[in-house]
């Protein structure tokens, strides 16, 4: 493991994003549904945070209010002091499904949101170049998503999103359809790219493994209705790569989430038994 | 099979049975009077050449099935695309363009002479009213089933409803779309040649008409020869381009 000394740990009074008694509600079928209930936090400027809980706790929602995709009932979300309200400019977005566009080349699908904004030809195949090297992918420019692993297409959508220097990044359970070894891996080019480019950072995550191995601070949520039930300060040494996961620190940091996970967990299962068995 | 070898026996294929055929007319297994020899359609695709203008019907055919065709292209996906961005006229609409596509729609042809004449218009709009239906039924399947996800990395970058439709739902759609458009030509086509068989007039659904009106079952099936060859040359060209396509 390397020395805790290379980067510095955020400022926590420097809230980049401020969720303030954030609720979200739906109607359904079976009466109003409330998927996030008062939910607080705060993610310091440039740093690293996840949020891990069970399926169905509402992990998605908090990432589709912040990306500006949903509208929360009541509260207030606040991205470098305004109110988010609608997709924000500074906000890069990844999705869980792969959202690779099937039409275009790799190069053509990181270009995409520069030739959105109309620049030139050759800068944007000079900038889409220049982060397809950053997640890994030189070389193959001219293949089309169908001809790349699932892995490679979530890099290519980590590309795109990258292109047009987000501030503020999130990131939906990107990696939930790898195998875990390829998950580490590109966890190390997470961690390698976020040393680089000092996005704040919100990642989407059912993985207690990711979670440590890439956060500052990790946000567990409760099974419905979300709430936020504990915040734990991952005290690792920066820059992280995957080896961490063979320390004693980050054993201890998985038994310490996965204590207030697991009760939620447990939660989550029978609540969906009990829907298999209805 | 390896696909050169498929080529290969779909090149040999249709001789094999040509020849097979002639030798079963020779000997007395079909009558020579309701199936000709094919070596007598063979010879007589020379007298049709000079004598009735096969190329000059070949290319009237041809230009008002590639005029329908652009109509029915343009006009099913523009129609296509009002069904699904308007959802509710959409589902209110599709089983009725559904009931329109099955029905014996030839029936009609008619009309079209009444509203347009015994012109190429009525034949041009015969073959789009004909080819329409799966265009638009298509169009509308390929724009409603765009993945959310894809809509959604084009909200999250703030991108217009234009930039939307031309950027992502169209382009995402297109296979989709290619498909009722393919389906849009042969049915065009079909149209096409029947009202030119059923008026007499015009290219080779006409020139059909008049040999077998004549009684001359070599040189009839020589112009049927050509039909078909002109329908293979409009599916090779579009499977060709659906698979640039996808």
């Amino acid at each position: 493991m390397q020395p805790a000394t290379a980067i510095k740990r955020p400022d926590e009074g420097d809230a980049y994003v401020a969720f303030d008694n954030v609720s979200v509600s739906f109607a359904s079928p079976r009466g109003t549904v409330t998927a996030l209930e008062d939910i607080t936090f705060s993610i310091p400027r440039s740093s690293f945070v996840s949020v891990i809980g069970p399926s169905g706790c509402g992990k998605s929602t908090i990432f589709n209010v912040l990306g500006g995709l949903l509208r929360q009932t009541s509260g207030t979300v606040r991205v470098d002091g305004s109110p988010v309200s609608g997709a924000s400019k500074g906000a890069g977005l990844v999705f869980q499904e792969d959202s690779a566009f099937p039409w275009r080349t790799v190069l053509d699908n990181v270009a995409f949101p520069l030739e959105l904004r109309g620049v030139a030809k050759d800068e944007r195949h000079s900038r889409a170049r220049e982060f397809i090297k950053l997640v890994g992918l030189t070389g193959f420019e001219g293949k089309y998503p169908s001809e790349l692993s699932g892995g490679m297409r979530q890099r290519v959508s980590l590309a795109r999103t990258l292109v047009t220097e987000p501030a503020l990044l999130l990131m939906d359970e990107p990696f939930a359809a790898l195998d875990e070894q390829t998950r580490l891996l590109i966890g190390d080019k997470i961690s390698q790219i976020h040393h680089e480019l000092k996005q704040t950072t919100l990642l989407i995550t059912h993985n207690i493994t990711e979670a440590v191995q890439l956060s500052d601070k990790v946000l567990v949520m409760t099974y419905r209705p979300g709430r936020i039930k504990s915040v734990i300060d991952i005290d690792l040494p920066w820059p992280r790569s995957s080896e961490v996961v063979g320390s004693e620190a980050f054993g201890a940091y998985v038994g310490r989430i996965w204590q207030d996970l697991r009760e939620e967990a447990s939660r989550g299962l029978e609540d969906a038994s009990r829907g298999a068995a209805a | 099979m390896r696909p050169s070898g498929a080529l290969v026996t779909g090149i040999i294929a249709p001789f094999l049975f040509l020849y097979l055929l002639e030798l079963a007319i020779g000997a007395g297994l079909i009558s020579r009077f309701a199936v000709p020899f094919p070596s007598d359609v063979l010879a007589a695709i020379p007298g049709l050449v000079r004598e009735n203008n096969l190329l000059g019907r070949f290319a009237s055919t041809l230009g008002m099935a590639s005029l329908a065709g652009l109509l029915i292209c343009t006009l099913g996906v523009a129609l296509g695309a009002f069904l699904a961005r308007f959802r509710r006229i959409g589902i209110a609409a599709e089983p009725l363009v559904g009931a329109f596509a099955a029905s014996p729609m030839v029936l009609a042809y008619a009309l079209f002479l009444v509203f347009f004449g015994r012109n190429f218009v009525a034949a041009v709009a015969f073959a789009v009213v004909g080819g329409l239906p799966p265009v638009i039924l298509k169009t509308r399947e390929g724009l409603s089933t765009v993945r959310p996800v894809f809509l959604n990395v084009g909200r999250s970058l703030g991108i217009s409803s234009r930039q939307m439709f031309f950027k992502i739902e169209l382009p995402a759609a297109l296979p989709t779309i290619f498909t009722g458009v393919r389906l849009g030509f042969v049915f065009g086509l079909i149209h096409l040649i029947a009202f030119e068989f059923l008026l007499n007039f015009g290219g080779l659904g006409g020139l059909v008409a008049e040999l077998a009106e004549l009684y001359n079952p070599p040189a009839t099936m020589a112009a049927m020869l050509f039909v078909i060859g002109l329908s293979a040359m409009v599916f090779f060209v579009l499977e060709r381009a659906q698979r640039w396509i996808r």
